[in-house]
Order: C-alpha cells, then structure tokens, then sequence
C-alpha cells in the first residue's frame, strides 16, 4: 500500500469510528493537542488511558465478586472510569458507565454485574480499535509520511 | 504614579502593557493574546488520563501548569509555595480527600481561586461547589475552550481586592486602606518577589504576568515584601497569608467568644499574634462565618433553591458587617457613620464627588451580588417611570434631569441623555438577559438596612441617594463579588450559576464581579446637592421627571454591569426583603406573585406607588414608606421629607446589626410588623416598560 492509500486508510478508518459513536468529538480535542512537539500525545494519553481502565475494571471485577458488595467502593471507580473514558472521547464506554452507576445507585447488583459487562465490552472494543489506529499511523509515519488531521465532514 | 519603565517594558498602563511586559513571549504579540499567559495553574486530579490531558489543555493556553495527583500533596505545595500559584483547579471526586475541602482549605488559607470539576454535573454536587466557594464549575470532559478563560477568574479575584477595602475599620482608615490596599494587595499578589518600583527584577512571563496585573492598580511602586508583614504599624497591610496554625488559633479564639459574638478586635486580643491587624482578622472572619454557613446552610436548603437563597441572605445578612469587609457596613453597625458619611467616604476613596444621601438611610453599606441586582431592577424601573412619565412634565424635568444625569456621571456618559428609548431599550436589554429584576423590591428595600445595596442601587438612582450609591458601588466594584463568568460559580452570585444562585449569600468572596467603577464619576455633586431641596417643592409633581433621570443614568451602570447576572438570584436577594414590602404595600397593585415579574411589575407598581403615595401620605412612615413602595418617584419624594427624618434614619442605622434586625427595626418603625416567612414578592412588575 502505497502512502496515500494509507492516510486514506487512516482517515476512513477514523470517520468510521467517529460515525459508530466509539469516539465522540473529544478524540479531536485530543488531537488538536497534538503537535510537533508533542507529536505523540494522543497515543501516550491513550496508552495512559488502557493502563488505568484495566487496573479499574480489575478492582471492579473484584468488588462486585464480593459476597457483599460495597457499592461505595463501586461507585468511585465507575465514576472515575466515566470521566476517563469521557475524557478521551470513548463516548461508549462512557454512555455504559453512566447506565452503571444508576444500577449503583440502586443497589442492584445483578444489573451491575451486566453493566461491568457492558463496560469491559466497550472498553475492549475502544481498545482494540484505538490501537489498530495508532498502528495505521505508525506505518504512516515509518513510510515517511504525514499523519492527515481529520476532518469530520460528516 | 507609574513605575518607572526600567526599559522592560513594564507600563504603567492596566492590562494592556502586560503585552509589553511579556518580553520573553514575543513583543510582537497581541496584547490580548499574551496577557493571560504564565498563569500558574495547579491542577489535582486523580485521575491520570484526565490530569495529563488538562496539562496539555493548560499548556498549550501558554499557562504554567504543575500536576498533582492527590490533595494532600496539592495543599503542601501550596502551603510551601505560598505566592506560588495563581489559580487551582480540582476535582471533586478524591480518594485522599474530598474536593470541597481542599477547595476550602485553599480558600481559608491561600485565598486563591478554586475551580472545581467533575464528571459529575448532578446539580446537587454543582451547589455544593457554590456553596463552598469555587470560581467555577466544570463538567467533565473538559474543553480546551473551559480552560482558555480561568485567567479571568485571578483578574477578578485580584481587582477585588485592589478596589475594595477589606477590611472593616475608622472612616479614616478606610479612605487610607483604599489606597493601600492597591499597594498591599498588589505587593502580596505578586508574592512579593517583584519589587513593585524594581521593573528589571524579572523578565519571566509569570512575574510579568503578576506585575502587570500589579501595575494595573498600583503605580505607587512600593515593595511590600514579604507577604507576611509582621509590622503592625506598616498602612500598607500586607496580605497575610492565613497559614494552618494562625487559623486554629482564630478557630479557637472564635469559639471561645462565640462564633455569632465573636467580634474581630476580641478575636484578635485573643489570639494575640504580634503584626495582626483587626482588619486582617475582620476579613478572614468574614470567609470563615460564610464557610460556616455554607456548612450549616446548605444542608438545610439543598433542596429548595428559594429557602436557601433567603436563608443565606439571612444568614449573609447576620454578618453583615463583616461579610463585604466593607467599611461602610462596619461602620454602620457601629452606629459611627451615618449614611451620608459612607457615601461621602466612600466616593471620596473612589475619587467621586460625594453625594450626600438626604434620606439618611444606610448607603449602600452592602454591597453584593444583591446590589448589583438592585442596579439591574432600579434600572428597569426607573426605564418604565421613563416611558412612563416622560413626556409629562417637562419643565420641571428638565432641571431634575440635569441633576440626576449628574449623579452617576459615568452612567450619563454612557447613555444618551434624555434619550428615553435608548434607555428602555437598554432596560430591554437588561430585562432580557436578566429575567428577574426587583426594582420595586430594590426600592423598597432601599431603606432598609440589610439590603443595603438595594438601597443603594435605588436610591443612586433618586436623586438625593444617587450620588451616594453610585460612589458606593464603585467602591465596591471589587466587593460585588458578582460573577461574571458563565459557567457555575460556587462563590457568591455568580453568572455561571446558571440553575440557583444559593451561593447569593455565601461566596460573596468568590463574586468578583467589578462594578464599572469608572463609570459613574460624580461630576454633579454640586448640582446633586440642589436636588433634594428641589425635590422638596417639587416631587409631588416630578415623579416623572426623578424617575426619568434616574432612569439614565441607572441603565448605564446595570448594562455595563449586567450580563450574566442570575435573575434569580437578584430575586432571592429581595426575598428577604419582600416581606416587609409585602406587608407595606398591602394595598399595591403592583404586587405580583411571580418573582419572575417583579421586574415587570415593579416599575408599573412604582409609577402607580408614587401617585398613590402622594394620595395617602403616611405621617409616621412616610420616609421608609415611601421609600419602598414607590420606585423613582417614591424613594424621591420620601428624600426630600426625610431630611428631617434623617435621624430617624441614622437611629435606624445604629441599630442594624444585621439583615434581619435591621427589617424589624425599620418595619417596627413604620408600625408594620415583621413579616416572615416567603416573600410574596409582588413587586413592581416591569411589565409595562416600553420597550
């Protein structure tokens, strides 16, 4: 593939992720930080961002495995999660986040083991994604090219 | 005075030579652009993802960010680094402490300004920031555009504290603590590294930054050192910087005399700290009972926006003489300075003529985000008495109007004398952005002590008090702690309390609002002073024509003023006074039950007031009386048969110790009893102010 097959690449594959909703606007605010010199900010926030989901969704996973659940233990990381996720632009996992903290808020641990659920599945889903991302665009660069800025035309 | 421009470029222009200054920025930039910049920021938050996304956000602003991910290690920081940061911004969700109290312990102790921020955005947890005295509130996530305009929040902090005195004491003092004050507070805000008169100490953005916010209002060029001035004899008053022992010590002296009793020149034997001022311990007194309230406030009346309005209102009003630090209020309370005196006072530190107020009642004593509501809604009134009463008399108008136009000079220059339309379009204007404006409440709150910036507010605006508020406000500019920013102002009023302005009577700290202090240069003092007599023989007649020039001039202060003002808030400001109003104005037809059009209805109510009153006269309580229910023409009629009633006022003045007292003692001596309970706020509606 050629240079410019793929920025286009990147550049669809972007939109694409914007138009499913697994990234909201903040993703551009993010990448409006970048610049030459900062030229990897995204990708270290990010990586940031996966670092501190997983030690979260763990301790999650643990205190809803209690026999007891202590929803004021939960409820502080589901928060937290939600103001990362949101501060990333990971729109579905925040939007999941929100529904869990309502089920926190009622107590009903069954349902908030199916939004523990939820949440890791669009965390992983974010994941997964951002990181082909990051790699379309390392070839990018490796290929000596620029990384394109996203325009949102839709 | 300017500092001499050791070739650093340090003017002595406000913020417009920081351009100047930011000599490593590039002199080539905008001055606009690179005012703002080097603003230390210290942002805590424990969330990683989000602190290095604010820092980047921060950085790229040109600000000078330090992160931090706990509270505990934000407070050292700043407790070393005492002049180190000009702004903080936190979370609200910690797990090493709870966000609110690194906000208040920031505010007790470094007296900086404190944003707040959160994924939460539950309206509960946005009061809560309020309340407890934040600049502002932000939802997470954050935006690059939140964070470009928090410089705002140091400016209006900073300008409070130059214009105003803080602290309360003698007449004398004040005049001189307002000079001082320029010297003070610029020295302590520039954390003293900078010699004020040394231009060449730094070509740092941050010290430029500071100086050139400095340099704004000191031109002096006195070095004040360090920020803890131990010399007791030093006028300049230093900042002192409430560290955690000196304020246990406070706590415990104020506890030990009682916190309602607790009075500062106690508090300070008490403590007993060499180099301690009274007015340092008056200011910090006042924060203090304002974090008490909140504590005791808020819980009370989380769930009612209205009660907790008035109750804070009620609770600010209790210290009211230390809640502005406002000389005036204190030396109202004292009894030592009659209205007139503050007023004179006041624009004599403000540089105005001084307008004598002839009702006597307490000049503007308290100036807060009430005030500047009052403004709002006297302007609304005195724009229907306009339209209304125009065109009817106009001989006599024509010398009221000169006068009136006179006393708040900056507002004549900046309306259209005698242009009726411009006016009512302004009050449109105002009325549309603010939806709630109680000039009748304001009106009739004039007399009363406790609303004091509603009388003020109104009674600038009637010929005879005119002059005194407007000084007053101007003085206040830096006290009216109005916030202007849009977003949640936990503070005080604020603009950014978009929902519930509970914070009304509690962040007046936080509201740092600046009255257009230039505005109002009282150039017709002379002819001010001609007006009550005039008034006398011709009030009956000239409600127009008062009104009318009220009307003017009132509008010029409130549009520059008002932009974001909740009206709401405005509209439990008067809430406390409604009941007096109500039970005064039994037999108004202005009143109406919806707060929302008491700005409507308050001048219609106004208009009809001044006719019915001229009808009814109430011997006994025709100063007050008339006062309160008559907008324009009311408070000026009231005026000019007050002169003899002045004493009454004064007596009146002595006794106000705070909001509540101060109703009763005036409604006991107007025979109409105390009213509690919610204000049934029928002002004046302005709803027939032609627009």
């Amino acid at each position: 593939m050629d240079l410019v097959q793929m920025q286009k690449s990147l550049q669809d594959y972007t939109k694409s992720l914007f138009l499913e909703g697994i990234l909201d606007s903040q993703f551009l605010q993010l990448q409006q930080l970048q610049d030459e010199s900062n030229p990897d900010f995204v990708s270290q926030v990010v990586t940031l961002f996966f670092q501190d989901s997983d030690r979260i969704l763990n301790d999650l996973s643990l205190s809803l495995g209690q026999q007891v659940v202590d929803f004021k233990k939960v409820d502080p990381h589901v928060h937290q999660l939600k103001g990362s996720s949101s501060s990333i632009g990971a729109q579905r996992v925040k939007n999941a986040c929100v529904v869990f903290r309502n089920f926190c808020e009622q107590q009903n641990v069954e349902a908030c083991h199916r939004c523990l659920q939820q949440v890791k599945q669009e965390y992983y889903l974010v994941k997964n994604r951002l990181e082909t991302l990051f790699k379309l665009e390392q070839q990018i660069v490796a290929s000596g090219g620029m990384i394109p800025a996203v325009e949102l035309g839709f | 005075m300017m500092n001499p421009s050791h070739g650093r470029g340090l003017g002595s222009a406000g913020g417009s030579s920081s351009g100047r200054n930011q000599g490593g920025g590039g002199g080539g930039e905008t001055v606009v652009e690179m005012f703002p910049s080097g603003l230390r920021v210290l942002v805590v938050d424990d969330d990683p993802t989000c602190l290095m996304i604010l820092e980047r956000m921060l950085m790229s602003c040109l600000y000078e960010v330090t992160k931090c991910n706990r509270a505990e290690l934000a407070l050292s920081l700043l407790r070393k680094n005492k002049h180190g940061f000009d702004i903080v911004i936190s979370d609200v969700h910690m797990p090493d402490m709870d966000g609110f109290k690194l906000l208040e312990h920031v505010g007790l102790e470094m007296d900086l300004p404190v944003i707040m921020m959160s994924a939460d955005d539950s309206k509960s947890v946005v009061l809560k920031g309020v309340t407890h005295g934040a600049v502002d509130y932000l939802i997470k996530p954050v935006r690059m555009e939140a964070l470009k305009n928090i410089w705002q929040h140091v400016v209006r902090k900073r300008r409070s504290e130059w214009s105003v005195p803080e602290h309360s004491g003698s007449i004398e003092e004040t005049r001189d603590r307002q000079q001082q004050q320029h010297r003070g507070g610029n020295a302590a805000i520039s954390g003293g590294e900078d010699a004020v008169d040394d231009n060449s100490s730094s070509v740092n953005e941050g010290n430029n930054w500071r100086s050139n916010s400095r340099k704004r209002k000191d031109e002096d060029g006195e070095e004040q050192g360090d920020d803890k001035d131990e010399d007791a004899s030093n006028l300049k008053k230093p900042r002192v910087v409430w560290s955690v022992e000196l304020h246990q010590q406070f706590v415990a002296a104020v506890n030990q005399l009682g916190v309602e009793k607790a009075v500062p020149k106690k508090i300070l034997e008490l403590m007993n700290v060499p180099g301690l001022t009274r007015e340092n311990v008056a200011s910090h007194l006042q924060k203090y009972r304002i974090y008490l309230r909140r504590l005791g406030g808020v819980s009370q009346h989380q769930g009612n926006l209205n009660n907790s309005f008035m109750t804070g209102q009620d609770a600010s009003f209790a210290p009211l003489s230390t809640l502005n630090g406002f000389d005036l209020q204190a030396l109202a309370v004292t009894g030592q300075l009659p209205a007139q005196s503050l007023a004179q006072l006041q624009a004599a530190g403000l540089g105005r003529p001084t307008m004598v107020s002839k009702s006597g009642l307490p000049v503007s004593s308290i100036v807060d985000e009430r005030s500047i509501f009052s403004f709002d809604n006297s302007k609304t009134r005195f724009g229907e008495g306009l339209g209304h009463h125009h065109g009817q008399q106009q001989p006599q108008q024509q010398p009221q109007m000169n006068l009136l136009h006179g006393v708040p000079t900056g507002l004549q220059q900046q309306l259209p004398m005698g242009n009726r339309m411009s006016i009512q379009q302004q009050i449109a204007a105002v009325r549309a952005g603010h939806s709630v404006q109680n000039s009748g409440m304001l009106m009739q709150s004039l007399p009363r002590g406790p609303p004091p910036m509603l009388t003020s507010s109104q009674s600038s605006i009637r010929q005879p008090m005119l002059s005194n508020r407007i000084p007053e406000r101007s003085g206040f500019s830096g006290r009216n702690n109005i916030p202007e920013s849009s977003r949640v102002l936990p503070t005080g009023y604020t603009n950014h309390l978009t929902t519930q302005h509970s914070s009304s009577s509690l962040a007046y700290n936080n509201f740092q609002t600046e009255l257009p202090v230039n505005s109002f240069p009282l150039a017709s003092a002379p002819g001010l002073s001609a007006v009550p007599v005039r008034k006398t023989n011709s009030y009956q007649e000239e409600v127009n024509s008062s009104e009318a020039g009220f009307a003017t001039p009132s509008y010029d202060m409130f549009t520059t003023r008002q932009n974001d003002w909740d009206l709401r808030s405005i509209g439990i400001a008067f809430d406390s006074h409604q009941d007096a109003e109500s039970a005064a104005f039994s037999n108004s037809e202005a009143y109406s039950s919806s707060s929302m059009s008491r700005n409507n209805n308050t001048t219609v109510a106004a208009t009809e007031h001044v006719r019915n009153h001229q009808q009814q006269p109430h011997p006994g309580m025709v100063p007050h009386h008339q006062v309160y229910a008559d907008g324009n023409s009311g408070s000026v009629r009231v005026k000019s048969e007050r002169v003899a009633a002045d004493s009454a006022a004064m007596a009146f003045h002595e006794q106000y110790s705070n909001q509540e007292d101060l109703m009763s003692a005036l409604l006991k001596q107007e025979g109409i009893a105390p009213v509690d309970g919610e204000f049934d706020f029928d002002a004046y509606s302005i709803d027939n102010i032609p627009v």
